[in-house]
């Protein structure tokens, strides 16, 4: 890309003090980057070892209830909520609400809280009602 | 149009020109709108449909969590003879491409904010496309192999 050097930069990240609200903005990017890559994968691999039949499933069962594949699974979740939840404080700055600074703080604080009680809530029932 | 008033004034078409000296030998013709010369006019469509699939794999992966939580057994013939219910093979599918669609979209704003390189963002948002398009072609794929299986799944 050709950038014209005598024109004026804008200030980037490292003049702002880190608050909430930019810890939720790299991390709907991380999150989602994170969801579509390993949690993309997974999906296929889940259906294909399905379609290719009991043994090829067993392995993936196996793997994925590993304490590796546990710890990945719940990264996911907890990734798929963090996504889900700062998309939906996306929707409302779309439609131009939730930029005043406190609320803003407030919401973005929300989703990070939000979405670890959203992961433990899943992974309690899991493990309390299904006993996985 | 301003580009090609631009163009005209620059006096575009000299032989020789490159686009770094002069901007304007590129900003004629469709061509132009592409390559950095001036909006592809798409911008708001890319981020419409960014939020119109997040609807869809927001909803459609809440049915995927609850149906998961609802299954007797999540072992092979749970799992099988659950996607042979059209009621969960189709959402599945709905699923799978909702799912790769957003995806696509998202992965390409990471490219296109982070990679500057255009010869490395071209081939990275091909790869991008083809990675998209085979993820979810195998997905769809395993699916419909499940839900089409005739007298019962392999034990």
């Amino acid at each position: 890309m050709s950038r014209n050097p005598s024109r004026p930069r804008s200030p980037h990240l490292t003049v702002y003090k880190w608050g909430p609200h930019m810890l939720v903005s790299i991390l709907h990017r991380v999150t989602g980057a994170g969801l579509a890559t390993v949690g993309a994968a997974a999906l296929v691999w889940w259906l294909v070892a399905a379609a290719s039949g009991k043994e090829a499933y067993e392995s993936f069962a196996k793997l994925a209830t590993s304490w590796i594949g546990i710890v990945v699974g719940v990264g996911l979740t907890w990734a798929f909520f963090q996504h889900l939840l700062s998309g939906l404080r996306h929707f409302v700055m779309d439609i131009g609400a939730g930029f005043e600074i406190q609320g803003n703080k407030f919401w973005a604080t929300m989703t990070l809280a939000g979405s670890i009680l959203l992961t433990a809530a899943l992974w309690l029932y899991i493990v309390m009602v299904r006993g996985a | 149009m301003i580009v090609e008033t631009a163009s005209q004034a620059a006096g575009a078409g000299e032989p020789g020109a490159s686009p770094e000296t002069n901007p304007a030998a590129l900003a004629s013709g469709p061509a132009a709108r592409v390559r950095d010369s001036g909006s592809a006019r798409e911008g708001a469509e890319h981020w419409w449909n960014e939020r119109v699939s997040s609807l869809a794999t927001l909803l459609l992966f809440v049915w995927l969590i609850v149906s998961l939580l609802r299954l007797p057994a999540l072992d092979h013939r749970g799992v099988t003879e659950w996607l042979r219910d059209p009621l969960a093979a189709v959402p599945m599918l709905l699923l799978i491409a909702a799912t790769f669609w957003h995806l696509k979209m998202g992965l390409q704003v990471i490219v296109e904010d982070y990679v500057h390189d255009e010869g490395n963002k071209f081939l990275a948002l091909l790869l991008l496309t083809f990675a998209a398009a085979g993820g979810a072609a195998f997905a769809i794929f395993a699916v419909l192999k499940i839900a089409f299986a005739a007298g019962g799944m392999p034990r």
